[in-house]
């Protein structure tokens, strides 16, 4: 059976990864830049994972396991902060929040 | 024959995760990056990890995007003006346009790198590789410390959101 090669792996890693770049930096709904951060860390563990097969270990899928469990957490307290600020002003476009800028 | 299992499930993921940074309504970004998430574990099927495939099923497909949902859902963002919009102002089109073009630049040097690397063709791993009974051992012997580390990070990030969503901001 016909392998797929490794590169192709890491051109749909790398074309993942950009277009979540581009919804952080071009996206200003919390929720929507929330989801191109989880779309990065998903095109990263492609990557692992091609990387893990490619070399005949478990290791990269043990790190993505890892990477699973920090965007769990990531998400859920992001969330919780996206709602106490909402609390704290009716809107979650990231341009209105700037009480940190004197 | 894997070749033709991957790249219509490459295409699905890629479109896919265009939908979610192009969708006006979070609630259609939400079930674009569902899409998403399943074709990646098909993808992930594909490369024999079916214990992280099928973490990948329950885990993001599950619990996260039932989470965002639910954010989506609670907030209940309709009519709150500019908020649903593609770009909050009209001003920021220049650097949203500079910002995609970086991006895109970042992935052509990406992909001559990629191009550049010797990668031989794999050596085909064992029926057995990436079964849950592998990785489990691995993960109970090898990287136990690391397992024991995650679950306390998930116990701080549990006891944060909770902290984080209870107390009123004054």
């Amino acid at each position: 059976m016909e392998m797929v090669p490794l590169t192709h792996y890491l051109f749909l890693s790398a074309t993942l990864f950009v277009i979540g770049v581009v919804g952080v930096l071009v996206r200003r709904n919390a929720i929507v830049v929330f989801m191109s951060i989880e779309i990065m860390l998903n095109a990263v563990n492609i990557s692992l994972i091609a990387f893990d097969r490619y070399l005949n270990l478990h290791d990269g899928q043990i790190f993505s396991f890892m990477v699973m469990c920090v965007a769990a957490a990531e998400v859920s307290v992001g969330l919780a902060i996206i709602i106490s600020l909402f609390r704290n002003k009716p809107t979650i476009n990231l341009d209105e929040f700037n009480i940190m800028k004197s | 024959m894997e070749l033709l299992i991957f790249y219509p499930l490459a295409g699905i993921c890629i479109v896919l995760a265009l939908g979610v940074v192009i969708n006006n309504s979070p609630v259609n970004s939400a079930m674009s990056l569902i899409g998403m998430m399943l074709g990646l574990a098909g993808i992930f099927i594909l490369q024999q990890a079916h214990f992280i495939a099928i973490l990948q099923i329950i885990i993001y497909a599950g619990a996260i995007m039932v989470l965002f949902m639910f954010v989506i859902m609670l907030l209940n963002l309709k009519g709150k003006g500019e908020d649903d919009s593609w770009i909050s102002r009209d001003k920021d089109l220049l650097l949203t346009v500079l910002s995609s073009l970086l991006a895109v630049g970042v992935l052509y040097k990406i992909i001559i790198i990629i191009n550049a690397g010797d990668f031989n063709s794999p050596a085909l791993p064992p029926d057995s590789f990436g079964t849950v009974r592998e990785v489990g051992t691995i993960l109970f012997t090898k990287f136990i410390l690391p397992f024991e580390m995650a679950s306390i990070l998930l116990l701080v990030a549990m006891i944060g959101a909770v902290v984080l969503a209870k107390s009123k901001v004054d």
